[in-house]
């Protein structure tokens, strides 16, 4: 029990959640733990985050979601001058065997991508929340963020679904 | 109620479409379609396909990945479909299986690609039970350390699909359209094609795969077989697919990039000869 409260505490300091695999069935469960949460961030119950600062924000995928895709070797992004509209995907992400869609959080214009990723799609599983930030939109609804979960209800969100499985 | 009847209550309901020699790039089309647009559960199983066919994954680059002057000889079709993964010839010696799930339909499976692949490799070992050395390797099916069975996924918001080509039997002059990929399993170790690969014919029967996969599809869903005809009224022509054939001039682009970054003495000469015969005029 102590230990287990450390590692909570110490998980916390760190901003990281861990789900409990307690009623998982081996065949289906996943191994990893710990995924980073960052603060100032919302997040999409789809694993995208965004980050809204002044006129533009940033959308990518969490470190949950590419730790649970595996390593990503390609990533499939819309062209700049398009649009995105709130919860459907805008690109896709291929991992080994498969390809993922990518959903906007939030409905705007894709103003940048991040053409790194054409040659580094492994940016995203080594850098989620910065180097592999996917699109930048300039928002059309505002208040559609407010919709969104902050970082304690995310990571709330991944334990149950994990613990769910 | 029958026992069977007794053994599907409370299962989900699964949609099994049985074909036979039905075009791959037509089996793609339908099964991306199905994905996007459906919200039901869906088993397809395709008993090989017309023609000979080189079908890569969404990244599939043909200048990596293929003998492109062999294929353009040959004139075989090269198909670039919306799943991840590899690149496979398939002929009517494959046996195509696809399951289209709804994320909530395997209880406790989430949908991603390690947790889909794992369940797949528990029902295929219903199938597989004292026929072979059966298990999933990295994400192919095989028996021992071959492989007879390679596996793709796409996966949406609430959907997600895991479809295989199982080589019954196979050409090897098939195999040689296929470079060895860069990207390969570990377990592979730089086997070329038919070191690597094996057929499924000198495991069990074919008729016998196909009845015994049905039978364990049961175990998870309530199967009821749906035709063709009915399936194809209802589809949206207006859907618009991801999977495409490539054009022959595609392919001799790729064919030309590929030998020129290579500096194919012949190709250089050839567009040196074109830009002096240029220059003289």
């Amino acid at each position: 029990m102590a230990l287990r409260m450390w590692a909570s505490s110490t998980a916390n300091a760190l901003r990281v959640s861990c789900a409990s695999k307690a009623h998982v069935s081996p065949a289906f469960s996943l191994s990893r733990c710990f995924s980073s949460v960052l603060d100032g961030l919302k997040y999409a119950t789809s694993h995208e985050w965004v980050k809204h600062e002044g006129s533009v924000a940033t959308i990518g995928i969490t470190d949950h979601a590419q730790d649970h895709l595996g390593e990503v070797v390609f990533v499939e992004l819309p062209e700049p001058g398009g649009s995105v509209s709130k919860g459907n995907g805008f690109g896709a992400v291929e991992s080994v065997k498969a390809t993922s869609d990518v959903n906007s959080p939030i409905s705007g214009e894709v103003v940048e991508v991040n053409s790194k990723l054409s040659e580094a799609p492994g940016l995203i599983n080594s850098s989620p929340y910065e180097d592999g930030w996917m699109i930048k939109v300039k928002p059309s609804n505002p208040s559609e963020l407010e919709s969104l979960m902050g970082p304690k209800e995310y990571t709330k969100f991944c334990e149950e679904e994990d613990a769910a499985h | 109620m029958t026992i069977s009847q007794t053994r599907n209550v409370g299962l989900p309901l699964m949609k099994l479409v049985r074909w036979k020699g039905v075009p791959i790039l037509q089996q793609l089309h339908l099964e991306e379609q199905l994905l996007r647009t459906s919200s039901e559960n869906w088993c397809i199983i395709n008993d090989g396909t017309n023609d000979p066919t080189i079908v890569m994954g969404i990244s599939g680059k043909p200048a990596q990945l293929l003998k492109l002057d062999s294929v353009l000889n040959d004139r075989i079709p090269v198909i670039r479909r919306y799943t991840g993964g590899g690149t496979v010839v398939v002929d009517c010696g494959t046996v195509f299986v696809t399951f289209i799930c709804n994320k909530d339909a395997v209880p406790g499976l989430q949908p991603y690609p390690q947790p889909i692949m794992s369940w797949s490799s528990l029902l295929y070992a219903l199938v597989f039970r004292g026929f072979g050395d059966f298990s999933l390797r990295e994400n192919d099916y095989v028996f021992g350390n071959h492989k007879f069975g390679g596996n793709a996924q796409s996966i949406t918001k609430n959907r997600w699909i895991h479809h295989t080509s199982f080589l019954w039997d196979y050409e090897a002059r098939n195999m040689a359209y296929l470079k060895l990929p860069a990207r390969a399993p570990e377990y592979r170790v730089a086997r070329d094609h038919l070191e690597f690969i094996c057929r499924m014919k000198d495991y069990m029967p074919r008729s016998v795969f196909v009845d015994r996969t049905i039978k364990a599809v049961e175990t998870y869903f309530s199967v009821r077989p749906v035709q063709l005809e009915a399936m194809e009224t209802n589809l949206n022509s207006k859907f618009s697919h991801s999977t495409k054939l490539l054009t022959e001039q595609e392919l001799e682009a790729a064919a030309f990039e590929s030998h020129f970054e290579k500096g194919d003495s012949r190709f250089v000469n050839v567009i040196n000869e074109s830009a002096l015969s240029g220059q003289e005029k």
